[in-house]
């Protein structure tokens, strides 16, 4: 029995499956997600990883049960209202706001506690601040002009912003150099410290299994492994399909 | 023409440019958070102003009935909505929140003698009976079809213009309406003789693009508005829904086209059509601006306005030909600048 299984679970999705029209995408994945874990999905291009992330979040309807917190998360719980419930996604586009200023961008990842009245969010900026010094020498930039890695830092700082239980990483590492994947890996890592879960969409198995506590391997549409990392990190299926033999990515 | 002439001309130039610089301002607004083409801005406009005049003739305005139907309708579409959610719960907030407003009106106004209020309070009538249609318009309008196509939203503004301009006949009559001026008189200059209330169009249209900019530039609403027209997917994922950005917006269209008629109904007679050929010059003044750029929008709306008062004096009878033959050059120029972007979405 894994240690972690003590811990209360967050979210837990059973049978989720999503179609674009006939084509189905996602077929009867079940998850779960404690609190306090990082929770990894690897696969190749193409296995629906988006696709999970995008109906976990309201972005698309899917067929299934999810229940986040003991409650369940029917196809009409709006993406604004799954914000605030503690869900926030960093999609792989990022969707950062380009004309804005890196400042903008992250009091506006503030918006739904705003709104529901609390106004402490400098307390939150200057955690995120110390998170990503980068975005504080950067904060009166706009979000457009940054580089690669700040922008994956800028969509990470602004979801955390909102204060989430759940932190949704979708490819944080995709056209980033080496140097940088390891700063974001490191970061990550760290998100457990201050009691956010992560479900961490990579296809940089490698890196992904490293700092996660448990994994799922998600192959056209549907999981065909799941494991504690180290575990998994060691089955020789994903040995030879995905981390290869040497020690390169 | 001479000097004296010129100063006239320019004064009326700046007075309907400043109009039309507000009414471009929403046009745009509206369309960068909506995508809504919103040809019936200017119907804010009349129903503004005729609202006004309905009150001050110490009559029930028609539009008191109309902002009660429509929250009404709204009242049953959400509340069905939730009821088929099985979130029963929130009837008293949506009954609330669609029919608080226009019953509370209801109560009050047929029970004051609204012609005897000072000019200030009518004005804040206006705006509390007229404004609530921006949201409304939004809700049952486009909300539903919040996704569609760029030309879909236009052919439903169409409609709702066609809906609005008959329902103003119904609701105003054929008469034109003039208002007392906020405050009357002239003030000699010297050179010029000016209205004092040019004066209030000018100095309230000032305020108002500066408490726009305030409100964009400095509140996380505004903020928000903004990223929405940045980025819909990304605002929806930082909580900012859609549906909100969309209401808020109009509700903003709403504010500047209604207190627009109410600035202006002192110097020209409105009609219930009137507002459709002021909106239409606010729309080439936010055409001028891309429908993209705040204050290019603002000026181009100006530049139309100078160009219909000059034009008026050289060739009357061409002067609407010629504020929206504008447009041709512009949209040269543009389509020659900017390059082609696919529409997104």
């Amino acid at each position: 029995m894994n240690a972690s299984d003590a811990r209360p679970v967050l979210l837990e999705a059973k049978d989720l499956s999503v179609a674009y029209g006939k084509v189905e995408a996602l077929h009867k994945v079940s998850l779960t997600i404690r609190e306090g874990e990082i929770v990894t999905v690897i696969g190749p291009n193409g296995a629906g990883k988006t696709t999970l992330l995008s109906c976990l979040m309201g972005l698309l309807p899917g067929q299934g049960e999810v229940s986040y917190v003991g409650r369940s998360l029917g196809n009409d719980f709006e993406v604004e209202e799954r914000v605030g419930l503690g869900l926030t996604l960093v999609p792989e586009k990022r969707e950062l706001f380009s004309d804005m200023s890196v400042e903008d961008n992250l009091l506006l990842g503030a918006f739904d506690r705003y709104r529901r009245g609390d106004r402490d969010f400098a307390t939150t900026m200057n955690e995120v601040y110390g998170i990503f010094p980068r975005l504080r020498e950067r904060a009166s930039q706009m979000a457009g002009t940054l580089s690669g890695g700040e922008r994956q830092m800028l969509a990470m700082g602004r979801a955390l912003m909102a204060k989430p239980k759940l932190l949704m990483l979708d490819e944080p590492s995709l056209g980033l150099a080496p140097l940088i994947i390891r700063e974001i890996f490191r970061i990550v890592s760290g998100l457990r410290e201050m009691g956010v879960s992560v479900l961490l969409v990579e296809q940089n198995a490698r890196a992904a299994l490293q700092v996660a506590d448990f994994g799922y391997v998600l192959e056209t549409g549907e999981i065909s492994l799941e494991g504690p990392s180290k575990e998994l990190a060691n089955d020789p299926r994903v040995i030879e399909a995905y981390l290869g033999l040497g020690g390169k990515h | 023409m001479d000097f004296q002439i010129a100063l006239l001309l320019g004064q009326d130039g700046l007075t309907n440019g400043a109009i039309y610089a507000l009414l471009a301002l929403a046009l745009v607004l509206v369309f960068a958070v909506t995508r809504v083409i919103f040809i019936p801005q200017g119907e804010f406009v009349a129903y503004g102003a005729l609202t006004l005049a309905m009150l001050q003739a110490g009559k029930l305005p028609a539009t008191l009935w109309m902002i009660a139907a429509l929250g009404a309708a709204i009242v049953v579409i959400d509340g069905a909505i939730a009821i088929r959610h099985g979130a029963a719960r929130r009837l008293p907030r949506i009954v609330l929140s669609n029919l608080g407003v226009p019953l509370a009106l209801l109560l009050i106004v047929p029970n004051i003698n609204a012609a005897g209020l000072p000019l200030i309070a009518q004005i804040a009538l206006t705006l509390a009976v007229v404004v609530p249609l921006g949201p409304m318009i939004y809700r049952l309008a486009y909300q539903p079809i919040a996704e569609a196509p760029v030309l879909i939203l236009l052919i439903v503004s169409v409609a709702v213009h066609v809906v609005l301009i008959g329902l103003g006949l119904l609701f105003f009559g054929a008469e034109g309406t003039r208002t007392p001026a906020f405050t009357d008189g002239t003030l000699d200059l010297g050179v010029t003789m000016l209205q004092y209330q040019t004066l209030w169009i000018l100095a309230i249209s000032a305020v108002l693009i500066v408490a726009l900019y305030a409100f964009f530039g400095r509140t996380l609403y505004g903020k928000a508005l903004r990223a929405t027209a940045l980025n819909r997917t990304g605002a929806r994922l930082m909580g900012i829904s859609t549906t909100m950005a969309g209401k808020l917006s109009f509700t903003l269209a709403a504010m500047i086209g209604t207190f627009s008629g109410i600035l202006i109904s002192p110097i020209t007679t409105l009609y219930y059509d009137s507002g459709f050929l002021i909106g239409l010059k606010g729309f080439v003044g936010a055409i001028i601006g891309g429908l993209a750029s705040y204050p290019v929008a603002a000026a181009g709306a100006l530049l139309v306005g100078f160009l219909e008062s000059y034009s008026s004096f050289y060739a009357s009878a061409y002067k609407e030909v010629i504020v929206f033959t504008l447009i041709i050059p512009v949209l040269l120029w543009r389509s020659l600048t900017s390059h082609h972007s696919e529409e997104e979405e």
